[in-house]
């Protein structure tokens, strides 16, 4: 049987006089990865900053895993389980590579301040597994060789990849990307997706992915929602959206390959 | 790629850095007991303790502006809590007698006295207790207005001091607290602090902060509590403000409601901000170069012969001047000495071998 890991349900966000995201109802089940997409402004970034917890919804719920997260703390969901990466690449832009995907293992830690300041044993081997997964990680996303370098002066695509990292080292179960291909090169962005569909595989996630460069939505989702102007307008299989007159409407005249 | 090279260690290993700076250190101890010994010269001692006292005050306003990234002015507030409660709970009792003239002090502490280091760590205490309550609103609130509202509080905290008469002994201060800032207490204090801030910074938790300032949203959503971690830090380094606040009081033998106006803290920002917002290091050697220079330039505010030129002297140009130097060090060194960067034995040992590069450049030509 398929569970359940994401399920948003009726959810609206309005700022101000604004609806941006009108009662969307949508779910992802287990290792599924499913595409959010649709024209610039349509409220999918708004849509993940109601699941992760950055907006509150006006009306509606958000579950994961069975458990409400509704309004909840940003960094409580991403304790549950929750893991993003951002549009407008926020790495911690001062510190290194390494130092990036360390910090992020820090909600997993179980010593507390005094613990950790003083140095205990528990403090030192949580710390030491702490740079044992970031190695694995950042050797996986082929990252290894940069970890010394300050994170903001990486080409663009490597921030990309770090975010991703990052993400992945909350250890999370359900992972959340917001166009992760924006400003790579068609060679990039398919080596991208051989990698996002590697990192469902190897640590058992569920996906859900805002992406513009449709060959790589068509290529490695299970299922797509489009949003137009806050509405879902469609859902469906990459082949019945790329034949779904409703979205080739919303998307006439857009070019969807704009980073 | 390009880059590769750079991160190829150079210079001494981890190992050889802790036994140098270690070695640095118990150099300066040895220095600072021969000095106490053969220096009659009370004034250098004096100021040499000053030293030592803002190290510790630099590195509690660091973790909080410059590790965490929250602009809090509210640093003079928890000095003040943490001197008073080391002058109340140090001054002998017939001496407390004598001095409340207005009003008697409050029950307990008119004979309640305790040793030096406990009376420290209660100040430090309950300054860490102001944070707590001060921090409870402030620590919501973002940049321009978390600094407004933090030096707001650190007035109020010197304006209860004032008409508290009964505890505070209000306009007319504390005199006769016994002199236990000694070398040995002054240094040993900005060595533990030291050390202190060196593990927690370069801890998960450290990271975290460090995290935080960088970037709020990105750190809570990677699950770190925002408000209990500046909580953490504010608390942490208003201890320490509180323990220096004791020191100084100490130091001084007389405190007022008037010493803890806002220009203590910028004085102690100046030292953070020369030294570098979270820069360890930058810190220490700042709070040298700032309150020996302050010291230096005392000359400024007495009578000047410049030629034809002569005054008889302005109080507060030596400030003047002090504020200019800040100006053109934000303007030009955006970062200050060290930035967020710490002085290591192997960039010591890079600008050596640097300076050995040039002089033997200068041969050949
Ligand atoms: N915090 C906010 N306050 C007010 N309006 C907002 C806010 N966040 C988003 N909006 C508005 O909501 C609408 C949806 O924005 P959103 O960022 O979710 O779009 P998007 O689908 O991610 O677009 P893009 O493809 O350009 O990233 C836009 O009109 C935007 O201006
Ligand atoms: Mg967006």
């Amino acid at each position: 049987m398929t569970r359940k890991v994401l399920e948003v349900n009726n959810v609206t966000m309005q700022f101000g006089g604004l609806i941006a995201v009108n009662n969307l109802t949508m779910s992802a089940d287990y290792q599924e990865i499913v595409a959010l997409i649709g024209p610039n402004g349509a409220g999918k970034t708004t849509a993940f900053n109601m699941i992760t917890g950055v907006y509150r919804p006006t009306v509606g719920h958000v579950a994961l895993n069975k458990e409400n997260i509704t309004g909840m703390r940003p960094d409580r969901i991403a304790q549950r389980g929750m893991a993003r990466t951002f549009q407008n690449i926020r790495l911690f832009k001062a510190l290194t590579v390494l130092d990036n995907v360390v910090i992020a293992q820090h909600l997993r830690l179980k010593s507390n301040w005094l613990a950790s300041t003083l140095r205990l044993p528990r403090y030192n081997a949580e710390n030491r597994l702490m740079y044992e997964r970031a190695e694995e990680l950042l050797t996986y996303m082929g990252l290894w060789d940069v970890r010394g370098e300050i994170s903001s002066s990486l080409p663009y695509g490597a921030q990309r990849k770090l975010e991703i990292a990052r993400a992945l080292a909350t250890q999370p179960t359900m992972l959340l990307l917001d166009e992760p291909a924006a400003g790579m090169n068609p060679a990039e962005s398919r080596e991208l997706t051989g990698l996002i569909q590697g990192v469902r595989d190897h640590f058992k996630l569920t996906i859900l992915l805002i992406e513009h460069h449709m060959d790589v939505v068509m290529d490695i989702s299970d299922r797509i929602y489009v949003l137009d102007y806050g509405n879902l307008i469609a859902v469906g299989s990459p082949a019945e959206i790329q034949a779904n007159d409703a979205v080739i409407q919303a998307y006439l005249g857009v070019d969807e390959d704009e980073a | 790629m390009a880059k590769m090279a750079s991160k190829t260690k150079q210079g001494p290993g981890a190992v050889v850095s802790v036994a140098l700076t270690a070695a640095l250190l118990a150099l300066m101890a040895l220095l600072l007991w021969r000095m106490q010994a053969g220096i009659k010269d009370v004034y250098i001692m004096k100021i040499t303790r000053l030293c030592a006292i803002n190290i510790t005050l630099a590195l509690a306003m660091n973790l909080i502006n410059g590790f965490t990234g929250i602009f809090s002015l509210g640093h003079a507030g928890f000095m003040a809590v943490g001197a008073y409660a080391t002058a109340l709970l140090t001054i002998p009792a017939s001496n407390k007698a004598m001095m409340f003239m207005i009003a008697p002090l409050v029950k307990p502490l008119d004979t309640l006295t305790l040793p030096f280091p406990a009376a420290l760590i209660t100040g430090g205490l309950l300054a860490a207790l102001a944070a707590y309550l001060i921090g409870m609103p402030c620590l919501r609130l973002r940049g321009d207005y978390l600094a407004i509202a933090t030096l707001g509080f650190s007035e109020i905290i010197r304006v209860l001091i004032m008409n508290a008469q009964p505890l505070t002994n209000g306009a007319m201060g504390l005199r006769s607290i016994p002199a236990n800032a000694t070398v040995a207490w002054t240094y040993g204090v900005a060595l533990f602090t030291i050390v202190f801030m060196a593990l927690l910074t370069t801890s998960s938790y450290g990271r975290a902060l460090k995290a935080i300032r960088d970037d709020e949203i990105a750190a809570e959503s990677m699950g770190v509590p925002l408000f209990n971690h500046k909580m953490l830090s504010f608390m942490l380094s208003a201890f320490f403000a509180g323990v220096g606040g004791g020191l100084l009081a100490a130091y001084n033998g007389t405190i007022g409601q008037d010493m803890f106006r806002v220009t203590m803290t910028y004085n102690i920002l100046m030292i953070v901000v020369m030294g570098g917002m979270g820069s360890i290091s930058g810190s220490v050697i700042s709070a040298f170069v700032v309150t020996i220079g302050q010291e230096w330039l005392r000359f400024l505010d007495g009578p000047i012969t410049v030629g034809r030129f002569h005054t008889d002297g302005v109080v507060g140009l030596r400030m003047v001047v002090f504020a200019a130097l800040l100006l053109i060090i934000i303007v030009f060194f955006r970062n200050g000495l060290f930035g967020t960067k710490e002085a290591t034995w192997s960039g010591v040992w890079r600008s050596f071998g640097k300076l050995r590069g040039l002089g033997k450049r200068g041969e050949a030509a």
